[in-house]
This record gives C-alpha cells, sequence and structure tokens, in this order.
C-alpha cells in the first residue's frame, strides 16, 4: 500500500489558454477570458460576458482526436487529460493500472439541450445520436476508452466540487492499492442550461467579475477542464513529481441547498480538515487558490471561514476564476493543477481587477503575478451547491 | 477490519419499506414500466418541503431515513450516494422551460434541485450532517463506487459510520427516451415470467437502496459487507471469470464457499446470456436468486439486489419470489451479487452472515 500521493503532471484547457503553458502566459500577461459569447448560441449572448475555449468543435475534436459530433465536455476533457497523462513522463498507459475519476455536472447536457427543441415539438422527433452521451459518466467514458483506461473508471458529481472531489476519491483508489495511476479532475463545457440555472439565482454578473472585491455582484461562467495524475510512492521514485497531494477534506455546510452559512462552517471543515490530514498548522501555507467566485455569498462566508482559520498569519491568496471564470465541475481539477504547479514553480497568481477591500475581511487577495517564492504548502478550495465544499493541500516533495 | 450492514432501507416497486418478511406478498405487475411503492413521507419531511421535492428526493430521504433507523443512529459521519441519472424529473422540468419559453422568465427551483447531488445534500441538510458527502454518478458503478467509496473511509479511519445508496428515478421524458433507445420490451409483460421471457428487452424500474455501514456491529446486524468489485467493459465472459475468481480469491473464498448468488438478470436474452455462462463456469450447483423481475432494471438496481441479499441472511431463506434455481442450504452463509448493467458495467458485492 502507497502511504503517500504524488502529483505527476497536470493538464488543463480554459478560456485563457489551450494547455497549461498558455493558461500560465495568460496570468502572466494578466489577461483574463472573459468575453462576449462566441460558441454558445445563447439569448443571452450579449448579457452576460463567459469564459469559453477559444475555439470551435471542430478544432476541439482535432485537438482531441474524437469525433467532432460528440459533447463538448468530452472534447475538453480529452484535451486536457492527455496533457496530463503526457506531461507525467509516464509513457505507455496500457502498462499501469490506471483510473480515470473525472467530475462534470451536467454530461453531454450542450447536446441534450439541442436534442430536446426537437423532441418537445415531436416525441418521435430528434436525432437519439445527440442523447448517447447525456450522462455524465458516458462522457468519462469516452475519454477513458480514448486514453486506454480499463482498471478503474467513475464520474463524481457534486456540483462546483466535483473536480477536487476527484482527487480525494483517486488518492483513497491508489493508497488503497486498487490501481497504481490516476488521472483525476474535472470537465464542463458551457451550455445554456447551467447559464440560465444561474441566470434565475441572479448571481451571474454583467460585467467581468470582481472575485473578493467589495463591489463584486456576482460571478462569470467559464469551462474547461483539468486533471492532474496522481502516483503512488514506488512511480514516484522513477519520476520527478511535481509536488506531493499531502492532505484534503470534504465537509458538507448543511445550511441551505445553493447557499453557504454566513460563517462559512462547510468551508472551515473543508479546510481544517484538510489542514490536520497534511500535519500542517494553518501558518504553513504559503498560497491559497481560492474558490472566489465573485458573489456577495460565497466569498463572505468562505472569507470569514479563512480568518477564523488562519488570522492572524494570512498566506497569500487569489481567485484564479477572476480569469477562467467558473468552469463547475472543471474547477476543482483545473485549479488543483494550478495549485500544485503552485508549489512546483512557487507561483502566486493574480486575481484581476480586484480594487476595493471587502469590509468584512482584514485580508486582501494578490493582484500581480509572482514566482519563484518558496511555497512548502498551498490550499485549493471548491465549494459548491448541495452545502458541497471541499479543500486539497499540495506540499513541497518530501 | 470488518465492515458491517448496520441498517438498510429500500423504497422500491415493492412493498419493502414497511418492514415484516421479505416479499411476503410480492407484487406482480404487468407493464414495462415499474413504479416505486411510496412509503408516507410526512414521517421524515416536512410537508410544505414534500410539495416542492421531486420523486428521487422523496424516496432517497425516505430510504436513507429507514436505515438509520434501522441501525438505530440520528445521523451518520458520511453521506455517499450514487445515481447514474440523477434528478432527471427537475432537469426534464427546467429544459422544457428553456426551451419552450426560449430562454426568458425561469425560475429557479427546478434548477436548483437538478444537480446530481441534489438528495445527498437534503439528507445532509435535514440531518445536519456536516461529515463527508459525496455523489457518484457513473452509469451501471454508480452504487458500486459509493460502496467502495465508504468502505476506503472506514478503512482509514476517518469516520465510524457512513451512509451509503443507490437511487434513480424514471420520468416521462426519460421512459419515452430510453424506449426510444430500444431497452424494454414491445409489449407488457408479467412480472413474474420476465426472466424466462424469450426476448430482447426488459422493464424499467426505479428506486432506492440505502445501507448504514459501520467497523462496530450492532445488535440487529446480520452481514458483513466483505468486498466491492467493478469490471469495466471485458473482452469476453473469460475475463468476467476470472475477475470472479480474483475477487473471491482476494476475499479468502472459492466459489464453493458461496451459498447463494444474487444475480441481476433482467428479461434480455442478450444480456442474460453471461449469467448462465457465469453460473456453469463457476456455480454449476449454487442456489441462484434475481432480483430485477421485481425492481426493474435501471443503472443503480445492483442495490436493491444488495439489499434484498442482507434481508436474505437476515431470514436465512430465499423468499419464493425472488428463487431463480436450486435451493440454498441451510445455512446462508456467503451471498455474492453478481450484477452488469449493459454487458459494459459488470460488478461484485460479497456480503458474509455475522
Amino acid at each position: 500500500m502507497s502511504e503517500k500521493v504524488w502529483i505527476a503532471g497536470g493538464g488543463v484547457i480554459s478560456g485563457i489558454g489551450l494547455d497549461v503553458p498558455a493558461c500560465i502566459q495568460s496570468f502572466r500577461d494578466m489577461q483574463p477570458g472573459m468575453t462576449a459569447m462566441q460558441y454558445l448560441p445563447s439569448v443571452h449572448r450579449n448579457t452576460f460576458p463567459v469564459a469559453e475555449v477559444k475555439a470551435d468543435n471542430a478544432t476541439l475534436a482535432d485537438m482531441a482526436r474524437m469525433p467532432e459530433n460528440i459533447s463538448r465536455t468530452a472534447l475538453l476533457s480529452m484535451i486536457a487529460a492527455r496533457e496530463a497523462w503526457q506531461s507525467s513522463g509516464l509513457g505507455d498507459i496500457s502498462q499501469y493500472r490506471v483510473g480515470f475519476v473525472s467530475g462534470n455536472t451536467v454530461g453531454g447536457m450542450d447536446k441534450t439541450e439541442d436534442f430536446f427543441a426537437d423532441y418537445l415539438a415531436n416525441p418521435r422527433g430528434g436525432r437519439l445520436q445527440q442523447l448517447l452521451h447525456h450522462e455524465c459518466g458516458s462522457i468519462t467514458e469516452l475519454v477513458a476508452d480514448q486514453l486506454g483506461v480499463r482498471h478503474h473508471v467513475s464520474t463524481i458529481s457534486t456540483a462546483c466540487s466535483s473536480g477536487a472531489n476527484a482527487l480525494m476519491y483517486g488518492s483513497r483508489l491508489i493508497r488503497n492499492n486498487i490501481v497504481d495511476v490516476v488521472i483525476a479532475g474535472g470537465t464542463d463545457a458551457l451550455t445554456r442550461f447551467t447559464l440560465n440555472g444561474f441566470n434565475t439565482l441572479m448571481i451571474l454578473d454583467q460585467q467581468p467579475c470582481r472575485p473578493f472585491d467589495d463591489t463584486r455582484t456576482g460571478l462569470n461562467l467559464g469551462e474547461g477542464a483539468g486533471y492532474v495524475v496522481l502516483v503512488s510512492d514506488s512511480l514516484a521514485a522513477r519520476l520527478q513529481p511535481w509536488c506531493r497531494f499531502s492532505g484534503f477534506a470534504n465537509a458538507n455546510d448543511a445550511y441551505h441547498q445553493t447557499a453557504s452559512s454566513p460563517d462559512g462552517t462547510g468551508n472551515y471543515l473543508a479546510m481544517k480538515g484538510a489542514l490536520d490530514m497534511s500535519g500542517l498548522q494553518p501558518q504553513q501555507i504559503g498560497y491559497i487558490n481560492l474558490h472566489g467566485t465573485g458573489t456577495q455569498n460565497n466569498d463572505v462566508s468562505e472569507g470569514i471561514a479563512i480568518n477564523r482559520l488562519f488570522a492572524p498569519h494570512f498566506p497569500a491568496m487569489s481567485s484564479t476564476k477572476s480569469f477562467t471564470g467558473h468552469t463547475l465541475g472543471a474547477s476543482g481539477g483545473i485549479e488543483a493543477v494550478f495549485s500544485a504547479l503552485s508549489v512546483k514553480e512557487g507561483i502566486i497568481y493574480p486575481n484581476a481587477r480586484f480594487e476595493h477591500q471587502m469590509k468584512e475581511l482584514p485580508f486582501a487577495p494578490a493582484t500581480a503575478f509572482s514566482a519563484g517564492h518558496d511555497l512548502q504548502h498551498v490550499m485549493s478550495n471548491s465549494f459548491g451547491f448541495g452545502g458541497n465544499c471541499s479543500s486539497l493541500v499540495f506540499s513541497k516533495s518530501y | 477490519m470488518n465492515i458491517y450492514i448496520n441498517g438498510t432501507g429500500c423504497i422500491s416497486p415493492q412493498e419493502t419499506a414497511q418492514g415484516g418478511l421479505l416479499l411476503a406478498t410480492p407484487r406482480e405487475y404487468e407493464t414495462v414500466r415499474l413504479a416505486t411503492v411510496d412509503p408516507d413521507y410526512k414521517q421524515w419531511i416536512d410537508v410544505k418541503q414534500i410539495r416542492r421535492m421531486s420523486r428521487v428526493v422523496k424516496m432517497g430521504v425516505g430510504a436513507a431515513n429507514l436505515s438509520l433507523e434501522a441501525a438505530g443512529l440520528t445521523a451518520p459521519d458520511a453521506i455517499i450516494t450514487g445515481t447514474a441519472y440523477g434528478c432527471l424529473d427537475d432537469t426534464g422540468v427546467f429544459l422544457t422551460k428553456m426551451v419552450n419559453q426560449q430562454e426568458e422568465m425561469l425560475t429557479p427551483t427546478a434548477f436548483i434541485q437538478s444537480t446530481h447531488n441534489t438528495v445527498a445534500g437534503h439528507i445532509a441538510l435535514l440531518l445536519g450532517c456536516n461529515g463527508y458527502n459525496n455523489t457518484f454518478v457513473h452509469r451501471g458503478f454508480s452504487f458500486e463506487n459509493a460502496l467502495l467509496d465508504a468502505i476506503m473511509i472506514l478503512k482509514e479511519g476517518s469516520a465510524q459510520h457512513i451512509l451509503a445508496g443507490g437511487l434513480d428515478e424514471i420520468t416521462n421524458h426519460s421512459h419515452q427516451l430510453l424506449t426510444r433507445f430500444g431497452l424494454y420490451k414491445k409489449e407488457p409483460v408479467k412480472t413474474m415470467e420476465l426472466l424466462n421471457s424469450p426476448s430482447r428487452g426488459t422493464i424499467a424500474g426505479e428506486g432506492a437502496a440505502f445501507f448504514s455501514l459501520g467497523i462496530t456491529k450492532q445488535p440487529g446486524t446480520v452481514a458483513e459487507l466483505s468486498g466491492v468489485s467493478t469490471l469495466y467493459k471485458p473482452l469476453w465472459e473469460g475475463e468476467v471469470i476470472g475477475h470472479i475468481m480474483k475477487f473471491l480469491e482476494d476475499n479468502n473464498c472459492t466459489p464453493a464457499d458461496i451459498d447463494l448468488i444474487v444475480t441481476g438478470r433482467n428479461g434480455d436474452i442478450d444480456h442474460d446470456e453471461i449469467y448462465e455462462e457465469i453460473a456453469a463456469a463457476l456455480f454449476p450447483e449454487t442456489a441462484e436468486a434475481s432480483f430485477k423481475h421485481l425492481c426493474g432494471e435501471y443503472p443503480t438496481a445492483a442495490a436493491f439486489g444488495v439489499w434484498m441479499a442482507n434481508a436474505i441472511i437476515a431470514e436465512q431463506q430465499v423468499p419464493e419470489a425472488a428463487v431463480f434455481f436450486g435451493k440454498a442450504p441451510e445455512q446462508i452463509n456467503k451471498v455474492l451479487i453478481y450484477n452488469h448493467h449493459q454487458g459494459t458495467h459488470h460488478s461484485l458485492v460479497l456480503l458474509t452472515a455475522c
């Protein structure tokens, strides 16, 4: 049994880049990904800015080496998962016991919602092919099959914390000797279903979002996919892992189906649990990748929970959602890659558009990109609907 | 470390929610679409909330409560659900309004309740449970992944009591669409004759089965959850046979130690062939019970199968309605549940009397 679990690599596709180096360059250049909708057809096209992946399905299909007519969610997933695998240096995937654990929130909804227009007009109408990959698990299988993963496939859907929970489950699969390697993270494409859903909750900002800013009025949706490659001790010894996946915890806020409790109970319990598992004191965390959606509710609850746990030693922190938008089921995976890279290269990511200090909080996010810091431990937060709160901790390789 | 099933709860097309002997009065149907027999949900949920809840949320909350009551627990340390389809009803409502109203004038309730983690979130909310909370949505592995996650967490020691369950609902839209995919029989079929039907297709089912799992045995505990394993897209039946042998070996037993196999036969001649082959190869003399003629076919139906197997161990006999082959021995000690969904998702669960 492997005692420790390591991050051997990562891959990301998001509104700020088609791979990890492109995303990092966008942070350096302070180039967030929000624009008017280019690819998602919606009546809200000119109302809500979104961080779309800057490529149409034909281009993504070429990159993924998959058919163009399958869900964009699967195409994004494949591109990021392949980048993650290649960055690990593990080589031929068939040589290992590999698991693929992917989070997503609405599966192949991008195709289902097209299908539904024809189907509602006529119960025998609509092309069934568009419905074939509606299930969340089907998206995971399209990619697992393409990657050649057979030992374990699993899909997690806990709203905005799906990707983070995929890493936890993946880590347990390795520690229980069920597999030796897990590609873990999440994916989600923009859909009208989610866009309209978030619109009914009145938490979408009509301007680029301002996480942790006192004047924030909501989030921007994004899309993408992000995966890390988790490996056991014995495999890590042959590689140059980015860092160690040292701790994690999942807690439920048990307050409201869509809102966080005012004191951030679930957020606090997740962060505290992750620290405890890592055997760390709060002051040992060098950087927090915030959940930081930019809604009134999230940022104050998360901030209060951080204040309770970390005061008076606040680490550097920022919300990369100010660049990528909120990528829902993918966000935990994307931000896990950013956080693991943060440990590896000492990166503190900028929080775009922060200007006004939140009056409830004694700390402010970082606003400029910087690298080369000595970051021993980095935390990544993902909190979601259903009260699902998860925190992950990544640590230097010892 | 042993993991015990300390309480179970099941809401299904059979009268499983009210206690009493297993399948004492089996419900027979002549249809291709079964529906749950609903208990009075007011015993667990406030009347005002019930009205806004979809059936899958109600059946989940109900089965979860039944299993906690049976285990004498007020709240678990963790809640883990498995659901392949999630909250189809609310998804369908929101999608329909979105299309019909051209994305205008929509209300949030259906969207809020459409997320796959709604049930696990609701259970946590109702119990005030701040512990670990997860939802697996992987087709025919959703329930098995939930069990595996629970086992790993219990072994790790970060929880003592875990509520884990599998559930799925049928809606008019889902039934209409799955019918177009050709999943079901063309004509209504008598459920007690389903498993001998000579044609393709099965019957649709739904339900919720929850398990209170713990590392210490309670007074009413009858079975240990000895192991869970999944096999994805086996290339041929030999791979399934090898996987079962390996699974039994990992659990320190042989096919001869199995007193009863519980199989996921669903009356589709194409799907049932593998059960014949496995029985012939590994369990030629072993008694066999089956369950999908009782609960219907759905991706998390194995949860019903495990629930039934636990009840069989409790009563030490296989009810007439569940018998498929042979006669179980006097002592029913080890029960192997073998299920597959669509031929692509094969799973094994081993229960041992304790």
